[in-house]
């Protein structure tokens, strides 16, 4: 946990803004291309999420360096509605919003840890890491 | 009292309009406008200066304001050259009037503070409104040029149509490609449109989603869709978020794509065989020399 730095999801302009610090912070932490499209690939969809159900947030991003590995730490918070159901939207198709409903458990796939706390009513944490290899 | 004042500032015009450009000329050293020539300041603050004083003659907004804040929008000066003219002009005015006063006493301190705001503030207001209406002329002005870059169609031959999409996908421009993929489809009757995401950065669930539609959205005008430019990264992250494309053809590149756009509407490419020949009997015979 060295570094930190957030952007604000208010427009939906700013899911790029988000996009391309997590990709400048990824290529600096070393990542190869194919990983670099997957962090912003699951930025993308965070940012959405946030934009899309909770209206405004924000996307974190922290670079972990530990003795032996190194990678990337996202955190996407928002204070909206939260999600009912945690295990439902983890399910393939599951969406609210006519989507694919592939966003979250895609998330999931593209990264290597993954957490979401919600709260009806308070909000969404999802908090995800990408180890570099 | 009133009239007192303005007398003041117009009387003594000359020892205004001298302290301002020293003013001006002070701030000059560490700013935008240091790489501008000396003759065209001098002459740009002359003319801002003499606006200044016409529009307090005129007891208030002129053309001349216009006009000159038009020409410095034209010239790429930045507002800040106005707004800091501005705000020197206030400064000047309001110590020059202090100095010729004999007897200072808080109403007639706030008489001048306010008198003067009274002349500069509509000033300020203008300027600041001309430059902002020319920033959002040139900002729309953008905004039709980026829509009309964004989801361009290229017939490229009888019954075969590319759609090249090059930067970043948003809702807005999401319905674009879709509009223009239907109407260009049947103006331009394609059997096959080829979608060209090579250039797209990043195909998440959205973008997807749809391209999906868009695809759909053709075969049920009864023309085939072809998704060709998928770059090996975007093809991992498309498998990784479980997107299904199975149902769409799709190619690596435009040109293993354009070629069943060839084999669907029956046509192939033949090498012309003679002047094959041709260039072979060519450069054998240089490399003979
Ligand atoms: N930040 C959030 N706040 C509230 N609800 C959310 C949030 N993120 C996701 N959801 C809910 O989870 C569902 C599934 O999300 P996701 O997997 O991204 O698919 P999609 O966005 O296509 O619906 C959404 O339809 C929405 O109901
Ligand atoms: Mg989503």
């Amino acid at each position: 946990m060295d570094f930190q730095s957030c952007v604000n999801i208010k427009k939906e302009w700013d899911i790029v803004g988000a996009r391309q610090l997590g990709r400048d912070i990824s290529k600096k932490i070393g990542f190869g291309t194919v990983d670099q499209a997957r962090i912003a690939t699951a930025i993308s969809e965070l940012a959405r999420n946030i934009y899309l159900y909770a209206g405004t947030g924000k996307v974190c991003f922290e670079t972990i360096e530990n003795l032996n590995e190194k990678g990337l730490r996202i955190i996407a918070i928002d204070e909206g509605p939260g999600i009912r159901d945690v295990t439902q939207v983890m399910e393939d198709g599951f969406s609210t919003s006519g989507g694919l409903g592939a966003g979250l458990p895609g998330v999931k796939r593209l990264m290597d840890e993954f957490d979401v706390i919600s709260r009806q009513g308070e909000g969404t944490e999802v908090n995800v890491v990408k180890w570099l290899r | 009292m009133e009239t007192n004042l303005k007398e003041i500032v117009l009387n003594n015009s000359d020892d205004i309009v001298r302290m301002w450009l020293e003013e001006i000329e002070k701030n000059r050293k560490h700013d935008y406008t240091s790489t501008i020539s000396d003759e065209l300041f001098e002459s740009t603050n002359r003319e801002f200066v003499n606006v200044i004083f016409s529009s307090l003659e005129k007891k208030g907004l002129t053309n001349d304001i216009e006009g000159f804040a038009e020409r410095l929008i034209n010239l790429g000066w930045p507002l800040s050259y106005l707004t800091d003219g501005m705000q020197a002009f206030r400064r000047v005015t309001i110590n020059y009037i202090l100095s010729q006063s004999t007897k200072v006493d808080t109403d007639y301190f706030s008489e001048i503070l306010s008198k003067v705001d009274e002349w500069v503030d509509p000033i300020i207001n203008q300027l600041v409104n001309e430059y902002s209406g020319s920033w959002e002329n040139i900002v729309s002005l953008q905004k039709v040029a980026l829509q009309e870059l964004s989801a361009p169609l290229i017939p490229v031959m009888e019954n075969i149509t590319v759609m090249p999409l090059i930067g970043t996908i948003d809702t807005e421009r999401a319905k674009q490609i879709m509009e223009n993929l239907l109407d260009g489809v049947i103006k331009h009757h394609s059997e096959v449109v080829l979608i060209d995401i090579t250039g797209v950065p990043v195909v998440d669930t959205m973008v997807a989603h749809h391209i999906i539609q868009a695809a759909e959205a053709v075969r049920l005008i009864g023309s085939t869709c072809i998704l060709v430019g998928i770059r090996p990264e975007i093809a991992q992250t498309i498998v990784n978020l479980g997107i299904d494309l199975s149902k769409f053809p799709t190619k690596s590149s435009l040109r293993k794509g354009f070629e069943s756009a060839l084999e669907i509407t029956n046509r192939q490419i033949v090498e012309l065989e003679g002047q094959h020949k041709d260039i072979e009997e060519l450069i054998d015979s240089l490399d003979g020399e």
